[in-house]
Parts: C-alpha cells; structure tokens; sequence
C-alpha cells in the first residue's frame, strides 16, 4: 500500500527539535551524566605565574601519593603538542619548557574521587623561575619580551593587509587628503567569556591499545586530529565521540583538545577510565575568550556625503598561544569595512601575542569588534550630516552589482533593501528623551541602529579544501545522517533530519541523525562558521537526493513499488546490508579567492542584518536598561524558523550583554572575576523582550535556500547599543563594556548644561 | 548520616556526610542525573529543585537539612510519558537549546504555573512577572525570549 507523503513539507516548518523531549525531562545525558562506574577523576595542576621557565615538579612527600596517578610532560609519548593551526602550545609544559600564561598545565593527576584529586594537586609543587610578563599589547609588538617569534621580534602571530582601489600608501594618502571630510575614531572592546552552562567535560578510556575519549565539544576531528599527534597513533588509534553538549558558542571548538589530551594521558598511564569536569571557576580562568581589540578607523567623506576611502588598523591580543588567531582576526579584517560601498580600502591587522591565557574563538569570530568600530564611525558620520541613522544607512549600504573590500562582486541574496524595509516597517517614534523611572530616578532614552553583514561557511578557499562530506544511509530501519557536525543546542540535527527528509519524500519520523563518534561518521569539517545548516546541510540534503535516487532506479529495475521506506527496506535486505551514499562538498560556481593578495569571494554569501535599540539610563545609577531590540535578519530561507529565531536571539542578547555588563577582568595576567558572581552575563530581568524579523532572500546554493545564521546576530546589537546611549547622553561611547561605571565616569560629558 | 528523603513522591533512604551537597546526594547516592551543575555557588540555577515546595539551588543546600523534606526534581514533573504543561511547551515554543539550564527551568517555571504565580495578570505583567521569578535561571542559548512565551503559554493551559 502507498503511504501518504507527509502534508506539510518539512523544510520551511517549525517542527520540535528531535532532542527537546529528552532535555525538557532531563534524560538527556551530558558528559557528567554518564554512567561512569570505576572511572577515576582527573584534575590539573596550573602554572600561576604568567612568564618563567618550569625547572621542577616536586611532590609534597607528606601527602599519601599510594592512590594518586601523576602524569607530566615526560609521559607523552607522542608529540607534545595540541595540533591545531600551529604545533606551538604544549599539552603539558616540560621541564625546562616555558611557562606562557598563569593557567598553564604543567602536570596531571586523577584519584579515585575528586576530593583526593584535587587534594593532590595542591600537593604538587611546580617550581618557576619568572620572567618579566607581557599583557600589553603595544609592549609585545615593541618586543618587551620575546613570546613569539624571533628574539627582538613584534611578537606578530599573523597580520594581514587588504587594499582595494590603491596600490600604494601614498595613493591611499592621497585620497584622504581629497577627501570633504575626514572622521577618526579609535575603539576598544573587551574580552569575553562564553559562558556555556556546561562546563567543559571530557573522558578517556583505553581498550585494545586503542584510546577511546568521549566529551562535550563541537569538533570530533580536531580532536581527533590533536589526539593522533599526541598519542602518535594512526587514525584508527582513537576514537573521538561527542557527548549531549551544553553549549559551545565557539569555547568548545579548541580547547576541548586539551582537556582530551589530559584525560588520555590519565587514563593511559592510570590503566582505567579518567573523566575530567572543569569547575565554573576554572573554566572562567583557563579557557578562550572573546579576544580583545583596539581599531583605529578613518573614513574619507566627499562633498556629496560618500564614502571615498576608509583606513583601518586592527589590534588584537592573542594570548600566549597561536590557536584560532589567525582565522579570528582574519574574519575581522574581512568584515571591517562594513557593509558599505566605498572605493578605496585600507585594512591592516595583527593579532599580537601576550601573557594573557590564549583568546580564541567566540560566535562572531572577529567580526563583532571590528563591527562595533565601524558602526560606531557610521553614526559619528550620521550626527556630522544631520542625516537619518537609518536612512544615511541606507543611501550607503552595499547591494547585488556592489564590490566589497576585496573586490567581491555581490550577486544574488544581498537583503539589505529588505532588512531596512522590515527595521522600518515596525520602529515606529524613538522614545521621548527626559523622563524619571519608576523608582523617581531621572532618566535618559535613546535610540540606536546599526547595519552589518557576516560571511557564511570557511573564508575564502577553506571549504573546497576541507572538502566535507556527509553519508546518508538505508539501514533497513530508516534512513540515517551520519556527518561529524555536533548538536551544541543550535539545532543541527533537527534541521538535518528536516532536510534529509524533504530530499527523501519521506516523513521526519524515519529520519535518524547519530551522533557524532569519529569511527562512524565522515570528517564533516568543524561546528564552526555558520556553516553547519549551509554547507554540510546542503551536502546533506545532495546526500539524501542520490540515495533517493539510487533507490528509485533499483526499485524500477526491480519492479518494487510502495513507500521510499518500503523500498529501502526491500532493497537493504536484498543487498544483505546497508545502502549508503557519501556526498563531498562542491563549491559553488564562480567562487574565486586569493589568499596572497586577500582579493576576491572571501566568502560565498553573506547574512544581512539591521538591529533597533532603545534605551533607558538611570542618571543616578548609570545604568543602561535595554528597552527595544528589534533584529532583522536575512536568513535566505528559515528551515525551522522556531529553531532561527532561537539562533539569532540567543546571540542578541549575548551581544546586549557584551555591550552594558560583561567582561572578563585580568590583574597581572589572571582573570579576575572567575566565578558566576562576578563574572557576570544577562539574566532573564535583564534581557528585553526580543523582537525577531525573520528576511529570506534564498541563497541558490543553500539547502532550500538557507544560509548561515549562527554568527550574524552576535556582530551589530552592542553598536546598537552604543549608538543609542550616545543618542540619550549626547558624547560618545567607544569602549565595551558600556558598564555604569564607564557612564559615571564619563559624568561631566553628559551633564554639561 | 542516615538522610531520609521523599524524592518525586517516592520515599528514599541514604548513607551521606552530613555536608554533602544535596545536588550531589541527587545526582550521585540516587542517580537522578537531570539536575545539573552549572557553577556550584548558587548563581546559574541549573541545579534548581523543590524543596517542600520552595524552588532552591540544589547546589547550596546540605544534605544535613533534607532530613524528611520532600524534594522534586526534574525526572518528578512528568507523569509518566504525559509530560508537564512546562515541559511540552519548552518543546513547542523552541525553549530549549543545549538543554544544559532546562531542567531547572523547567522545576522552577512548573513551580511558577503550578501555583499559579501569574494566573489573572495581562500579558504584559505576566512577562514581566516570569522574567522576575526565573532571574535565578540562567540560560545562555535562548535570549529568554521563547522560554518566556513557553512559561505563559504553559501558564494559560493549565489555567484553562
């Protein structure tokens, strides 16, 4: 009998997420949850000193090491190294090694309960000698100290230039000094930490020689990729699985290779399983951040109130290690021009490194610094004009004919016009700017706006050499998606399964996406980027479309007629095995990049956003309340617009929060606020209501239309708040945190009569 | 001690330290793995439970004061495969991300419906009620936004 299609297509609906049962009840199993009978508890000892030499590790001879297993550097067998982009940063500091940073590994323990492991490692006695530390970034590039790099060196990890419409300094020069006007400006925005609920968690256990690590993470293969170095095993040597994951916003894309390393080496050198659960504080202190940045902007203004040429310089620290840098100020420098026409472009960035610990990847990857700077600049040059913040946003934005900073022809899928019509649509009169709250306190309100855009998937070439693939298979109980991308709260499986389905006509329910374990799904690239739903969705879906069709053409052959599940079925037990098609990505046409000159198609698409703020400070207590958010976001096409709106008001308001109240403290190289308490992020009283315009122009080349969402929402809101306080209090704010600190100090601004 | 318990309507019985976290008394002596630990010092709420009746981090509460009291936790709220009008509605409204923050949520806005902290106020004021009554919550995946709708639409199907 024909089964009945189901009645709605599933791509487009907000079906409930596949996991949302398990988690509203508590079933879902996080690292911690598992059952972990017999496994002993690893702890880490840390350096506490910024900048030294490690001469020694002594064990305190009082203490009763009979049931403690201690592992350093000695015992790696491998390379010593947490392979990434650069085999730079040890996984245990040896002796005679460098100390880099003051939460440094230097040695491991694990015991049979936390209490005694953590006992231990105050027992253990690591023995530095210091060497003057660097966390100043203009003291490293003077070379200070040398921390990376040749001795008397800047201390440059990586720095890059683009130059659109110029070929020398002198032509650039040249077009400033043509210039009407010409409006600088210099920003600052602070560290900031992720702050996923669960903190980092990893387990390691050996069988056969074979190291098996199970833990909460976003990238399986990176893992596995640091795991193979380490352990000096070939790819079958280990297997990496992906535990239910609570929350990654790019803190779980790097550094859980540490924690993996830590606990392999444990459990190795223990003989049983090791599991590894970081507390707040530790998590806080030891892992990535947000990294800080310093951007110098210029933008040269002619007669008609065009953009005629921008200059910009980007600063970042990162830290005493390599790790993501690169990549992080490599996205910042592509997104710092903004979304805006303009012929001649200077973008200059080096990312620096220091005594901090190492600043890595956070949602945004770069973008949202160099944005608050440049959206910052656009409202200096709104306020200059006299002009209309959304209207002077408009009159500049970049549409399809446009070339951005590095010559990249926008084609299809550009949704400013749309975004600025739905902003439009719903803002209605700004708020009325004196007024006193409810507590009989003054007040101010403002109103900001802010326009920016966000490349989608790898830049430049990184896709088509990282050449994702994903399989779909008939196991004769339903179909199955197997890719390495991980279920970090965002909703990738769920958006699979919806793909998957439509592409095989068959309904949701029959549709299984595993979990992401390295022996069993292809290297899928990272959860990274905006591109799960994008570029491994799109391989997905092509994946499902050849074993659909694959089925088709045996069942015609055959003569089998009935549901694609009956088929399969049918087709599985004839084959006595699964049916699997594994799909590579494909670029798409016309994408031509150049890494050596930074020119061309940096990214395949970019997200489109416009964002209103309105805001209310109290004059007495400075502080900012977020009345009104409103994003508009250009999706291309919402899969599950449910799971959409979550994506992008869950990075507002990590955005909101990056813009009044977090922030991430260092006093000589530590973080200083490393606890919840003082550590803060937005509470459900200070967040606003969100409100969320969903925009689809379809990209061709996403599944359905799509494009990446993941990051666009963390880049514009907290210039949106800026240019909103600036709006109630007359003077500008450049530096994040806009803390009520920063606004009393900056008192006799804003009160002149 | 000897730390007596009616744990989801269910009476237990424990051997723990007197100073044993009730969080790990859950999680650990009964295997009830739902309540999470998100920072162990009272500020995220992941570890949120009913302690006769009042909504408590888990996480600060001795073992030694439980004696005899009634604890729910998130495994609690459901009947059987019938699930809380809070946990069916995290579900339909796009609540839950990671999932990490929302049994505690899910406790702590059940104890919000059940009792009906935000029965007969408008919209407006019920928003701002919930917002109020779950500040000890925190979720970092959502933006609070669908939580909100979830809690007042879960709010309005009991109420009805």
């Amino acid at each position: 009998m024909e089964h009945a299609r189901p009645p709605v297509p599933p791509v487009g609906r907000s079906v409930p997420r596949v996991d949302g049962v398990a988690k509203v009840t508590g079933r879902a199993q996080y690292l911690d949850d598992l059952d972990a009978h017999g496994a002993w508890h690893g702890a880490t000892v840390r350096s506490q000193v910024a900048h030294g030499v490690l001469e020694a590790i002594e064990l305190d001879p009082a203490f009763d090491w009979s049931e403690v297993c201690v592992v350093t550097a000695a015992d790696i067998r491998g390379k010593n190294v947490i392979a990434l982009i650069e085999d730079d940063q040890p996984a245990l500091v040896p002796i005679g090694g460098r100390v880099m940073h003051c939460d440094e590994a230097l040695a491991l323990v694990a015991a049979p309960t936390r209490a005694l492991a953590f006992a231990a490692i105050r027992s253990v006695r690591p023995r530095i000698a210091p060497r003057p530390p660097v966390f100043d970034v203009d003291a490293a590039l003077a070379g200070a100290q040398q921390l990376y790099g040749p001795s008397g060196g800047d201390n440059v990890f990586k720095r890059f230039l683009i130059r659109k419409g110029h070929a020398t300094d002198a032509e650039l020069d040249a077009a400033f000094a043509a210039a009407a006007q010409v409006i600088e400006g210099r920003y600052q925005t602070s560290p900031q930490e992720q702050m996923y609920i669960e903190p980092q968690a990893m387990m390691a256990s050996w069988q056969g020689g074979r190291c098996h690590i199970v833990g909460s993470m976003q990238c399986p293969y990176y893992v596995h990729k640091a795991m193979k170095a380490l352990l000096a095993c070939d790819a079958d040597g280990v297997v990496v699985a992906q535990s239910v994951t609570g929350g990654g916003f790019g803190g779980k894309e790097e550094y859980p290779s540490m924690l993996a390393a830590h606990v392999a080496l444990l459990a190795h050198k223990a003989g049983r399983a090791v599991k590894m659960v970081y507390d707040r504080d530790e998590d806080i202190a030891a892992t990535t951040k947000r990294h800080p940045c310093r951007t110098h902007h210029r933008l040269a203004i002619d007669a008609r109130g065009e953009i005629c040429a921008i200059d910009i310089d980007v600063v970042m620290d990162g830290g005493a290690y390599l790790t993501l840098s690169p990549v992080v100020l490599s996205r910042g420098v592509l997104h710092a021009a903004g979304p805006y026409r303009c012929p001649v472009v200077r973008v200059r960035g080096r990312v620096v490194a220091t005594n901090h610990p190492p600043h890595g990847a956070f949602r945004g990857f770069g973008a949202p610094q160099t944005t608050f700077a440049y959206e910052r600049q656009i409202q200096k040059l709104a306020r200059l004009r006299g002009e209309d913040p959304l209207a002077l946003r408009k009159r500049l934005a970049l549409r399809s004919g446009d070339t951005t900073a590095t010559g990249q022809l926008l084609g299809a899928s550009v949704g400013t016009d749309e975004v600025f019509a739905a902003i439009e649509g719903v803002a209605g009169a700004p708020p009325v700017r004196d007024g006193v709250n409810r507590h009989g306190a003054p007040i101010r309100r403002g109103r900001g706006v802010c326009f920016y855009f966000h490349g989608a998937g790898f830049t430049g070439s990184g896709e088509q050499r990282l050449a994702g693939r994903a399989t779909l298979a008939a196991t004769g109980d339903g179909f199955e998606v197997r890719s390495s991308s991980a279920e970090i709260g965002q909703g990738s499986i769920t958006i699979f399964t919806q793909l998957a389905a439509a592409a095989l006509g068959v309904d949701p329910a029959e549709v299984h996406v595993i979990d992401p374990t390295t022996s069993r799904v292809p290297d899928s690239g990272p959860t990274v980027a905006s591109r799960t739903a994008m570029v491994v969705g799109a391989v997905v879906d092509r994946a499902a479309r050849a074993l659909r069709a694959r089925l088709e053409a045996w069942a015609a052959e055959h003569g089998v007629t009935g549901s694609l599940a009956a088929i399969a079925r049918a087709c599985v037990a004839k084959a006595g095995g699964e049916i699997t098609e594994t799909v590579t990505y494909e670029p798409p046409p016309g994408i031509a990049w150049d890494d050596a000159t930074y020119t061309g198609a940096a990214y395949p698409v970019y997200g489109w956003a416009a964002c209103l703020v309105d805001v209310e400070i109290d004059l007495d207590t400075c502080e900012v309340a977020i009345q009104r958010c409103v994003q508009a976001v250009d999706v291309g096409k919402a899969i599950n617009p449910t799971i959409v709106r979550g994506q992008i008001e869950g990075g507002t308001l990590q955005a909101l929060g990056w813009a009044v109240l977090e922030n991430v403290v260092y006093k000589d190289g530590k973080v200083a606020n490393a606890n919840m308490t003082n550590c803060i992020v937005p509470t459900f009283a200070d967040a606003p209501d969100l409100e969320t315009i969903l925009v689809e122009v379809p990209y061709p080349f996403g599944p359905g239309g799509a494009k990446g969402v993941g990051e666009i929402p963390m880049d514009g809101p907290a210039a949106a708040v800026a240019n909103a306080v600036e709006d109630a209090l007359g003077c500008a704010f450049d530096e994040l945190p806009i803390s009520p600190e920063a606004i009393s100090a900056s008192r006799p601004r804003w009160e002149a009569p | 001690m000897k730390l007596a318990l009616e744990v989801n309507g269910e009476p237990r019985a424990v051997e723990v330290s007197p100073w044993k976290r009730l969080l790990d008394v859950l999680r650990d002596d009964l295997r009830l793995t739902g309540t999470k630990e998100g920072c162990g010092e009272g500020e995220c709420g992941a570890c949120t439970v009913e302690l006769d009746g009042e909504a408590v981090n888990s996480c600060l509460v001795a073992a030694g004061q439980c004696d005899g009291r009634r604890v729910t936790t998130v495994e609690g709220l459901a009947r059987g495969e019938l699930l809380h009008a809070v946990q069916r509605q995290l579900v339909a409204c796009g609540g839950a991300q990671c999932g990490i923050c929302t049994p505690g949520i899910a406790v702590c806005a059940a104890h919000v419906v059940d009792r009906g902290l935000v029965a007969g106020c408008d919209d407006a004021t019920a928003r701002a009620r919930v917002r109020e009554l779950l500040a000890g919550n925190i979720c970092r995946c959502t933006g609070y936004q669908l939580i909100v709708d979830a809690v007042i639409a879960a709010a309005r199907e009991v109420a009805s």
